[in-house]
């Protein structure tokens, strides 16, 4: 996969079709794949990296790279052109500047989980038929893939690509039953006490070190309102539980019809807060309020937040299971 | 800081009962930024105001808090006596103790405290206030108005009669509409040509007003009072101006067989043709579709017989810019096609019509040159079945239709009974309905002399299926009053089709950025008190594009649209709310979603140049709100998530300030 | 003998200026009472009420919020109440997801001449949050005395 992704690579460079390509690369450990824009052939030869644990959704890099100019060449996962789309929507990048390969993606590995098995010193991973082997520097590991991938993956719920200009690979299809709402069902099922204490327990944990949002596609905005003193609300690390609670409710209202559950605040929330059960409380009620919407799905279609009907439902007239 | 005076109304004692205003002076004056601090017995008084001016000169105050009744009920006079001592009005606050303290709270003490409360909060507000300008913009003196059916026709009228410009733009090569098609009108049986074609006389020859027949709208740009319009003048292949509407032309064509849409198809009309005989403006439209020179090259059966000169083959469509201080959607309506009703036999039978065909089959200008004479056979029908909403009043999921009621069919098909029944007293009329509604003046009059004096069959209930068998129309249908199934041979059955917005109204919604109702109907700014206003400031509605109506209240809506249109070109200048959106766009993204929930389109997008890092030059996408056409509701405001767009005199700060203030114990 | 002060809530009412505001309005023109502990706040419209305002409120020491515009379609700005409507009914949504009381937020449509349901709506509510006690789930310490 990674030789033929190089190779078409350095052909789009080579030609002339882009100027540079934005993929993978290790980063300070072998596991810690981290995003890259890669300028010449011997670049992309050297450092460009495509493996099991390159989770990371490129698709936000985009924006800084598209008022940069030029072309770029980008490596999508499924899950990624969402994203993709959903920034073509608000004019946050550029298609035309944009050439997209799309590549098709099993899921990816969690390196927690990994770490939990007792699989250390890490040195690189390979996929086949659902097993992955973990390369290690005590010799190799071999894995039952479900049980060390990303629980976003284990929900996935498209592994078909909303926008592409090449594929490597087979596209796949939407996955119907993906249960990534099963844990918000669970958590609606409880008594608002139980929810109250399971928020607190995951909320005060947050360090406001802001990589949920740095790394979130939606999260794009200019200057974060939280940044901006002239807010009234800006805050640098929240001192108390209601900045904790103020912080998320907020960041998730702001990307509410917009998030299109990458996943990766909670991939990268170094306090293994559940980020995404804020996101997919909004996605899960908008689809049960307003109809089915995806973002990312269309970039023509008018996000929920922007539209409305004169039955919609009464605020205060609640979806799901209730205690 | 704000140096701010504090203001306490005793409003006689309907503040002084219940709220201790001494207090509130001595609590308030201690709050930051207060620098006077004062109570009098009615400060909306002459002598209250001039203590309120007198403290603004002497305390050199920056901004002025009114502890008083409703900012709905004075607001407006501290404001303006504020004004008069050269403090921007919008420095000022009220806060309301008398309808939210004085009277409904009894005990004097939480009275007082409450009223102390919303004095801050009032305070809080005033230091965060700015100086707020109120922008003009010129008006250009001349309307526009799309559609020239009667609406259309009454409207422009109307507005020039006011000595304002109008321009009537006209997708058909004449003005006219569907009146012109309509033989008679209820309920006092006069013609509509004679009654229409007069005012369409009056269009051509009125010197305030221009008609761009065979034309459509290309885009609008621009706001209230300064719209600029391009008009697609479609090539008609005749010179308007040298064409003097003789009609050899149409005589001579060689092409006869071009279906009549002027009569509903029911004859057949030349390749170049005036529409009817008293088509404004008179000049003749060669169709493109039909005619051999256009297509082949070869005919010029035209250009060889017109006197003139007139006939151009080689014109092309024209652009035109125009500009327009107000516009007005005089879109109007088309009876559905009723051809997905199988049941009902439009499509298959040739003696199945709707309303309309019927009006061009008994009209004296008409393919039968009035006598009522049925399409097959050409024989006079002596049982006609009238069959009432369809396609209205659907149950809108189940049903193929439309939800609402059309309106006015019950009264024409009770005009075309009677017209029936009186010219042809042999023939027998059936008229199965659901209701039937004819509220109106002399309107249930009307449809009871078709009853009681002309003896038309009316029976409530549903035809059920339509089928020709040997030239008769076999008509199902049951009669829910007596719960029998009826079967009826016909020898014409009349359709009456529900009305339908002009399909071009889409489109042109989309342009002037009004909005429209599901139905493709205009949404009113307010649907009782500004009916014939659209939301977006500027945009006006008149006749059946707002919702279906008759003639004479397409009449009365057309008059007082050009009423609204009269009141806002008789300004100079229009004065716009200070108290409008603003975008910060350095802090913009770009994104779209405050222009998404923006009723008025008031904000547009542009690249802009901005200072990058290291003396580079970023070109971003942001907003620009046009404070002309925001009416200030601020739905952009929470739309924004990086706080870009905020609403001058009640900002983000403001309210959050006063929210502050309040919840302070 | 009771020493511990009666709970009296604090309660922030946005009202829109063309219909709740105004309803509040006939309310206390025609003397008809609620509890002194709902303070209103006047906005141009519903739509204009950002999440960020209730939260705020709760944390500088509300008990209850609410928020009242137009009934659907008599919105001033003709969509306002419908967007604002979308807001709230995700707001609230969350804040319960989070276990907050659920009562504690609420919205109303009231219109111009709806002085009496402005009342009653105060005062159902107001009885509502007292009897919820002191907001603890949603506070803010630092703002309390």
């Amino acid at each position: 996969m990674q030789e033929m992704m190089v190779k078409r690579a350095v052909e789009l460079l080579e030609n002339g079709t882009v100027d540079r390509v934005l993929g993978w690369t290790t980063g300070e450990f072998a596991y810690d794949m981290t995003p890259a824009v890669f300028r010449s052939a011997d670049d992309l030869k050297n450092g460009f990296v495509y493996n099991d644990f390159c989770a990371a959704n490129l698709s936000k890099y985009l924006i800084k790279e598209c008022v940069a100019g030029g072309k770029i060449l980008v490596f999508l996962k499924p899950c990624d052109t969402y994203s993709f789309n959903q920034l073509i929507a608000e004019h946050r990048i550029k298609r035309e500047m944009i050439y997209v390969i799309g590549i098709a993606c099993e899921g990816k590995a969690d390196i927690d989980k990994l770490k939990d098995m007792g699989i250390d010193g890490i040195t690189g991973i390979t996929a086949k038929d659902g097993v992955y082997t973990v390369a290690t520097i005590y010799g190799d590991a071999t894995v039952k893939a479900t049980d060390a991938m990303a629980e976003r993956c284990l929900s996935c719920k498209s592994k078909k690509h909303m926008a592409y200009d090449e594929l490597i690979g087979e596209d796949g299809d939407v996955v119907a039953d993906c249960g990534r709402f099963d844990m918000v069902e669970k958590l609606e099922a409880m008594t608002p006490d139980e929810r109250y204490e399971f928020w607190r327990g995951e909320l005060s944990r947050c360090i406001r070190c802001n990589a949920c949002r740095n790394v979130c596609p939606a999260c794009s905005c200019e200057k974060c309102i939280f940044d901006n003193p002239g807010s009234g609300v800006s805050q640098k690390a929240a001192v108390n539980s209601f900045e904790e609670n103020m912080f998320h409710i907020i960041r998730a209202f702001h990307v509410a019809g917009r998030c299109t559950d990458c996943g990766e605040c909670t991939r990268v929330c170094p306090q293994n807060i559940p980020l995404h059960l804020l996101n997919r409380k909004f996605i899960k009620d908008i689809n049960a309020f307003w109809g089915e919407y995806q973002a990312g799905e269309n970039p023509d279609a008018k996000p929920p937040l922007g539209r409305y009907e004169k039955g919609d439902r009464e605020p205060g007239e609640f979806g799901g299971v209730q205690a | 800081m704000q140096r701010i005076g504090v203001f306490v109304c005793h409003c006689g004692t309907n503040i002084a009962a219940t709220v201790d205003v001494k207090a509130v002076v001595e609590a308030l004056s201690h709050e930051p930024g207060v620098v006077f601090a004062t109570d009098y017995q009615y400060m909306c008084s002459e002598s209250g105001q001039t203590l309120m001016r007198e403290a603004i000169r002497e305390h050199k105050l920056g901004g002025v808090v009114v502890c008083s009744c409703s900012p709905r009920m004075h607001e407006a006079t501290f404001r303006k006596a504020a004004a008069k001592e050269g403090l921007n009005p919008y420095m000022v606050e009220i806060a309301n103790i008398r309808e939210q303290v004085s009277w409904i709270h009894k005990d004097i003490k939480e009275g007082t405290e409450k009223a102390i409360i919303l004095g801050r909060a009032a305070i809080a507000k005033v230091h965060l206030n700015q100086p707020l300008q109120a922008g003009e913009s010129p008006v250009t003196k001349r309307a526009l108005v799309i559609g020239g059916g009667i609406a259309g026709i009454q409207t422009a009228l109307d507005i020039a009669e006011a000595g304002f410009e109008v321009d009537i733009v006209e997708k058909e090569p004449t003005i006219g509409g569907k009146m012109a098609q309509i033989d008679k009108t209820f309920p006092t049986l006069d013609c509509a040509a004679c009654i229409l074609t007069p005012k369409m006389v009056d269009v051509a020859q009125h010197e305030k007003i221009k008609i761009f027949s065979y034309s459509e709208i290309e885009s609008v740009k621009g706001f209230v009072g300064n719209f600029r319009v391009a008009i697609r003048r479609k090539a008609r292949y005749v010179d308007e101006d040298k064409c003097t509407g003789c009609g050899i032309c149409t005589e001579k064509c060689p092409q006869k067989k071009v279906p009549n849409e002027f009569n509903m198809g029911f004859d057949t009309r030349r390749a170049v043709y005036i529409p009817f005989a008293q088509a404004v403006p008179k000049v003749a439209t060669i169709d493109a579709n039909y005619c051999t020179m256009l297509k082949t090259g070869k005919c010029g059966v035209c250009a060889k017989f017109c006197g003139v000169g007139a006939i151009d083959y080689k014109q092309q469509d024209q652009i035109v810019e125009r500009e327009y201080g107000a516009i007005v959607a005089a879109t109007g309506f088309n009876p559905l096609k009723p051809t997905q009703y199988d049941e009902l036999g439009y499509a298959t039978c040739a003696d199945v019509v709707t309303s309309l065909e019927l009006e061009r089959l008994m009209n004296a200008a008409g393919p039968t040159a009035g006598t009522l004479l049925r399409p097959s056979d050409k024989k006079h029908p002596h049982t006609i079945v009238f069959v009432q909403c369809v396609g209205s009043r659907c149950d809108a999921e189940n049903e193929k239709g439309k939800p609402y009621c059309s309106k006015i069919c019950c009264m024409y098909t009770a005009k075309h009974a009677m017209l029936i029944r009186d010219k042809y007293p042999d023939t027998e009329v059936y008229v199965f309905y659901i209701d039937v509604r004819t509220p109106g003046k002399n309107f249930d009059e009307f449809y009871r002399r078709a009853v009681e004096q002309y003896g038309v069959h009316y029976i409530k209930g549903q035809v059920g299926k339509v089928v020709e068998e040997n030239g008769t129309l076999k008509v199902q249908a049951s009669d829910l009053l007596s719960g029998e199934q009826l079967h009826i041979d016909a020898d014409l059955v009349v359709l009456a089709t529900a009305v339908e917005p002009d399909k071009s109204a889409r489109g042109i919604a989309t342009m002037l950025t009004a909005s429209m109702d599901t139905n493709d109907f205009f949404t009113e700014a307010h649907a009782k008190l500004r009916p014939v206003e659209s939301p977006t400031a500027g945009i006006f509605l008149s006749g059946v594009c707002q919702g279906p109506k008759d003639i004479p209240e397409t009449v009365s809506q057309a008059s007082a649209a050009a009423a609204k249109v009269i009141g806002l070109l008789a300004k100079d200048k229009l004065t716009c709310n200070p108290c409008v959106a603003q975008s910060d766009e350095l802090l913009c993204n770009g994104c779209s979603s405050c222009e998404r929930v923006c009723p008025y389109g008031a904000i547009t997008y542009s690249d802009k140049e901005f200072r990058g890092p290291n003396r580079t030059t970023l070109i971003r996408r942001v907003a620009s709100v046009n404070p002309a056409v925001c009416q200030g509701c601020g739905a952009c405001t929470v739309a924004c998530p990086s706080g870009a767009m905020d609403l001058k005199g009640f900002s983000n700060r403001q309210i959050m300030a006063e929210v502050d203030a309040i919840c302070k114990m | 003998m009771q020493d511990v002060k009666e709970f009296r809530p604090t309660i922030v009412a946005f009202c829109c200026n063309w219909c709740s505001y105004a309803g509040a309005d006939l309310a206390g023109s025609s003397r008809l009472g609620y509890p002194a502990d709902v303070k209103i706040i006047r906005v141009p419209c519903s739509c204009r009420v950002n999440p960020l305002f209730i939260l705020r409120a709760f944390q500088r020491g509300a008990d209850g919020v609410i928020m009242a515009g137009c009934h659907p379609g008599d919105c001033h700005y003709t969509s306002g109440n419908y967007f604002a409507r979308r807001r709230m009914t995700l707001l609230f949504s969350m804040l319960d997801y989070l276990g907050i009381e659920r009562e504690r937020t609420r919205v109303e449509w009231i219109s111009a001449a709806e002085g009496a349901k402005f009342a009653k709506t105060m005062n159902e509510f107001v009885a509502t949050v007292t009897a919820l006690g002191e907001n603890k789930r949603l506070e803010d310490l630092r703002c309390k005395k």
